[in-house]
């Protein structure tokens, strides 16, 4: 590593704006033009609440900051951070269980005096984070026993997290974790073994749900059995995207969003509200700029220049791409309710700032490479 | 760390990563293809589904209720109107704890124990997704506090209608009727579609006869609303059509005269237009305030109305049944004449009772000591019964059924108000068929001075005395006289013809009769002399004082002793002016005492507010 550090010169013809700031100029420019689309979409299922729409501009100020601040940090110096991080995370997530504040019958909250923490959300980094620093460390792909260790970086939060309950980021940083081992090499065959595994542990996992999780579970296998209860926000969010055709209703004149009868339309159900207003034409133009974003991610990481960069980039690129699945897939029913918010898009603050974060370390990753001579 | 190593990691592990990476991303894209296809199905192929689904859940149609039509008075005085007011409604679905709504809202608003019961009673029987009153016309304080605090309440409004107001309170209330909620029976009758927005309907009286003319037909608008159900923009609205205006033929003035002098006595007064059957005043003793039933009438207000000894709720003029007493002899009379029973100058000897050949009964006269020899004139004029008892005997009741029955005796007479009942005209038929006993000789002089069997009721008198008076033309007693449409100034009148005129075999008859009825009021002797005094018109009339209580052969009436409830009724019937009648009455109070005494005077001083109205300043 100390090789590709001071054997090579910077190439001077890069050292454009882009090099300065430690910033890349496509990833930021397609963030930009997605919470853009995001505050469009946002005004509109906000019913005239502009306070809810000023709101989410300040968090995007700060979700953006964060993001260059962070991509000021070279690789390196996360690197060498991260099993602190990872250790304080897993410590605060403890913590939580014990004395954390509990909201909407979960506990997700910590209470630090001055602000309220959710330490799940900084796993989210931390987990992909600490798995890449575990497996760079040897040559890839990793053994048996190394996997081993690996799945158990992996599972102790999942867990905790779980039992918060927060089903959707501990499904979250399960996957963050899974693409690291997976981009690390985890052989297909031990792949198979592992869903045969899952399969076999839904009985289990079923076991030790809740009430809610289990009704949402059966709500997405047959959401017309109680249209007016658990099964409402599928069939309206259904109605909203498919009476939006192909090119909706038009702004501000969606009826479902606007009449009330869609649901969380600003947070978890925005995605509605965008296929009713805006058609299947709207909800292309928003795919082919998440997709773009996860190519140029993905691009990113295999350009990255050392193990740990490339795992913790790819990985991250990935988890953004389940974000947006079983966001979408949940809204258009072929997934069961799970409560993920639409990336850049969905109202709300401290995902919003993860995510930025993580796009930073991306940036961080393009932007500190020590280029080889030509 | 050795550097060679590194090195060949490096290459290797790069080109591991590159691999994953592609799979990584085709997984990627296999799964926003399907996801695209969802989308595909849900906004291209099942698009048409979901917009209806939308549609259904965004538009609701609503009844646009029509309004109600307005009653006039013959001269434009309005007796129905609809004023506006403010009810409050709660749709059951969309309150969580309807106790402690309801306790709630009690505080903000009066609601008493009543309106309580009264909502959960039609909550019970209305499905949950309908609104239910609760409280009608709320004060503006009220619908201002609620305004303040509707947040706290989903699912309950304050919605703004017209209600239905008589101005007049009592006035003509046995005519008009009123309206109320529309309950079960009224529910099998109309057309409920029609009805559907429509929380009212016609009860009794003309209220009830018009209905269809006064409630119009519904609208409908197309609304927009939230999940929550309240209507944000209409869509589509067809206008409803408001039920038609009625003119009646009723003079309020004429009436509210009739009605003071009638006073606190128990009775009815019918004032008829001879020329065509306008009714001019319809009064019913004691009469009621109609505005108690149109939202609701407390059930201690109403026990006592319907425990009422007086029975205010009864309308008389339509329903009461009484004997006609001596107002029935002109009409008798009359038939003896033209059956060519008797003649003009025919006279009867009054020893002041009468005996059926070889029976021992005496039949009494009014008049102990007799009226001694008296002639048609002379016997209506003073009322002599033993005079019709011998005329009644002569006829039978076969000619005497045959010819009462052509002035509407014993039917009903059509008049354009429910609840009407026939009275009795007794026949040998009648009493075979009801009592399965034959006639007797006896009950056919009793029957010719109007008592036993027979009855009356006063709309029916009305309308014979009229008739009479008009040389047979019988015309149909109705009371309203034309229909107006809302867009349209212009009145239609509504025919009405006569209705099987008694046929005149000598007008003189008629001439004899009248000039008789003339002798009663301005005659020397006549029974009502003392009402025929500075008249300014010339009346005929006839006093009847009809038995409620049968009394013994030689029992003496003495109205003191009696109780008031089995006092004689005090019966009156009069047109005027004789020549051209422009009115004619029948009037009667119950347990009044003689027909003279308190029917006549009623009788003079309608006869004086119709005639002179408009001779003095």
């Amino acid at each position: 590593m100390s090789l590709l550090l001071d054997s090579h010169r910077e190439d001077a013809s890069r050292r454009d704006w882009q090099s300065i700031l430690h910033l890349d100029a496509l990833l930021l420019f397609s963030l930009i033009a997605l919470s853009t689309l995001g505050l469009f979409v946002l005004y509109s299922s906000a019913g005239g609440d502009n306070q809810l729409v000023l709101r989410q501009c300040i968090r995007l100020s700060i979700a953006f900051g964060a993001m260059a601040l962070i991509a000021q940090l070279r690789p390196q110096w996360l690197q060498r951070w991260t099993p602190w991080l990872y250790s304080i995370g897993l410590l605060l997530l403890i913590a939580v269980l014990m004395v954390g504040d509990v909201s909407k019958d979960a506990q997700r909250w910590l209470d630090l005096g001055f602000v309220r923490f959710q330490p799940s959300e900084m796993m989210k980094l931390a987990v992909p984070m600490m798995v890449a620093w575990y497996l760079s460390d040897k040559r890839l792909p990793p053994s048996p026993s190394r996997l081993m260790i690996a799945g158990a970086l992996i599972v102790a939060p999942v867990v905790l997290i779980a039992i918060q309950p927060d089903l959707g980021t501990s499904l979250l940083i399960g996957s963050a974790g899974f693409f690291v081992l997976f981009l690390a090499g985890l052989s297909w065959r031990l792949l198979g073994g592992l869903i045969v595994l899952a399969a076999a542990g839904a009985p289990i996992l079923w076991h030790f749900m809740h009430d809610y999780q289990r009704q949402r579970v059966i709500t997405f296998l047959n959401p017309e059995q109680d249209p007016l209860g658990a099964g409402y926000h599928i069939i309206q969010s259904k109605i909203a995207i498919g009476s939006g055709g192909l090119f909706g209703k038009g702004w501000l004149n969606g009826t479902q969003a606007h009449l009330e009868f869609l649901p969380e339309r600003s947070t978890d159900f925005i995605f509605a509200v965008l296929g009713e207003e805006f058609g299947l034409f709207g909800i292309g133009v928003l795919l082919l700029i998440y997709s773009f974003i996860i190519i140029r991610c993905v691009y990113i990481a295999t350009q990255a220049q050392d193990t740990y960069s490339r795992l913790l980039g790819g990985s991250l690129a990935m988890t953004f791409f389940i974000y947006i699945i079983v966001n979408t897939g949940m809204v258009t029913g072929l997934l069961p309710v799970v409560g993920l918010p639409l990336p850049m898009i969905s109202y709300g603050g401290t995902s919003m700032v993860t995510l930025m974060a993580g796009f930073g370390i991306l940036m961080s990753i393009h932007t500190h490479r020590k280029l080889l001579p030509t | 760390m050795p550097t060679r190593v590194t090195i060949k990691d490096y290459l290797f592990e790069s080109h591991l990563f590159m691999q994953r990476s592609v799979q990584a991303l085709v997984f990627a894209l296999v799964l926003i293809t399907v996801l695209l296809g969802r989308l595909v199905y849900l906004q291209v192929l099942a698009h048409e589904h979901y917009t209806t689904l939308s549609d259904d859940n965004r538009i609701k149609i609503l009844p646009l209720p029509p309004n109600r039509g307005l009653i006039f008075d013959r001269n434009g005085i309005i007796l129905a109107d609809n004023l506006p007011s403010y009810r409050l409604e709660v749709t059951p679905e969309q309150v969580h704890d309807m106790p402690a709504t309801l306790d709630s809202l009690a505080t903000i608003i009066n609601i008493r124990d009543v309106d309580r019961e009264r909502f959960e009673k039609l909550r019970a029987r209305t499905p949950a997704f309908k609104p239910v009153p609760l409280r009608f016309r709320l004060s503006d304080e009220e619908v201002a506090h609620f305004a303040i605090d509707r947040h706290r309440y989903p699912g309950v409004d304050v919605v703004a209608g017209l209600s239905r107001h008589y101005p007049h309170g009592p006035l003509a209330s046995h005519a008009l009727g009123y309206v109320g909620r529309i309950d079960e029976r009224d529910l099998q009758r109309i057309d409920v579609s029609n009805y559907s927005g429509t929380t009212h309907i016609g009860k009794v009286g003309i209220e009830k006869t018009y209905e269809n003319t006064l409630h119009g037909t519904v609208g409908y608008r197309q609304v927009e609303t939230n999940a929550e159900g309240r209507v944000l923009r209409t869509l589509v609205r067809t206008p409803p059509v408001p039920g038609e205006n009625l003119y009646l033929t009723l003079d309020a003035e004429l009436q509210n005269i009739t009605e003071q002098t009638f006073g606190e006595r128990t009775g009815a007064a019918i004032a008829i237009d001879p020329d065509n059957g306008e009714i001019l005043a319809f009064v019913s003793k004691p009469t009621y305030d109609p505005n108690l039933f149109v939202n609701g009438i407390d059930s201690e207000t109403y026990q006592a109305l319907r425990d009422d000894d007086q029975q205010p709720l009864f309308n008389r003029a339509l329903r009461g049944q009484y004997p006609p007493g001596s107002t029935l002899k002109p009409f008798v009379g009359l038939g003896g004449l033209e059956q060519g029973i008797t003649s003009e100058h025919a006279h009867t000897f009054c020893p002041g009772y009468y005996q059926l050949p070889g029976k021992e009964r005496k039949y009494r006269d009014w008049k102990r000591g007799g009226h001694g020899s008296v002639n048609l004139t002379s016997a209506i004029a003073q009322s002599c019964d033993v005079y019709f008892y011998d005329l009644a005997l002569s006829m039978g009741i076969d000619r005497l059924h045959e010819f009462l029955a052509k002035f509407g005796f014993g039917t009903r007479t059509g008049i354009d108000i429910s609840g009407e009942l026939p009275g009795l005209l007794p026949s040998r038929q009648w009493k075979r068929a009801v009592r399965g006993q034959p006639w007797f000789p006896g009950e056919t002089l009793i029957t010719g001075i109007g008592q036993g069997f027979m009855l009356t009721t006063p709309i029916q008198l009305a309308s014979a005395t009229a008739t009479l008076s008009t040389y047979g033309r019988r015309m149909r007693p109705h009371i309203v006289a034309s229909t107006q449409k809302y867009d349209d100034p212009e009145l239609s009148p509504i025919v009405n013809e006569p209705v099987l005129s008694v046929p005149i075999e000598d007008r003189h008859h008629w001439d004899v009769v009248i000039n008789a009825m003339h002798e009663v009021v301005h005659g020397k002797r006549g029974t009502a002399r003392k009402i025929g005094r500075h008249a300014g018109y010339e009346i005929a009339g006839k006093t009847g004082t009809a038995q409620v209580f049968g009394l013994k052969e030689e029992e003496k009436y003495e109205a003191e002793k009696l109780a008031e409830k089995l006092r004689d009724h005090s019966l009156f019937i009069a047109f005027a002016p004789v020549d051209t009648p422009k009115i004619a009455v029948a009037i009667i109070v119950e347990n009044g005492g003689s027909g003279s005494a308190v029917a006549a005077p009623i009788a003079r001083t309608i006869l004086d507010a119709y005639l002179k109205k408009g001779d003095t300043p």
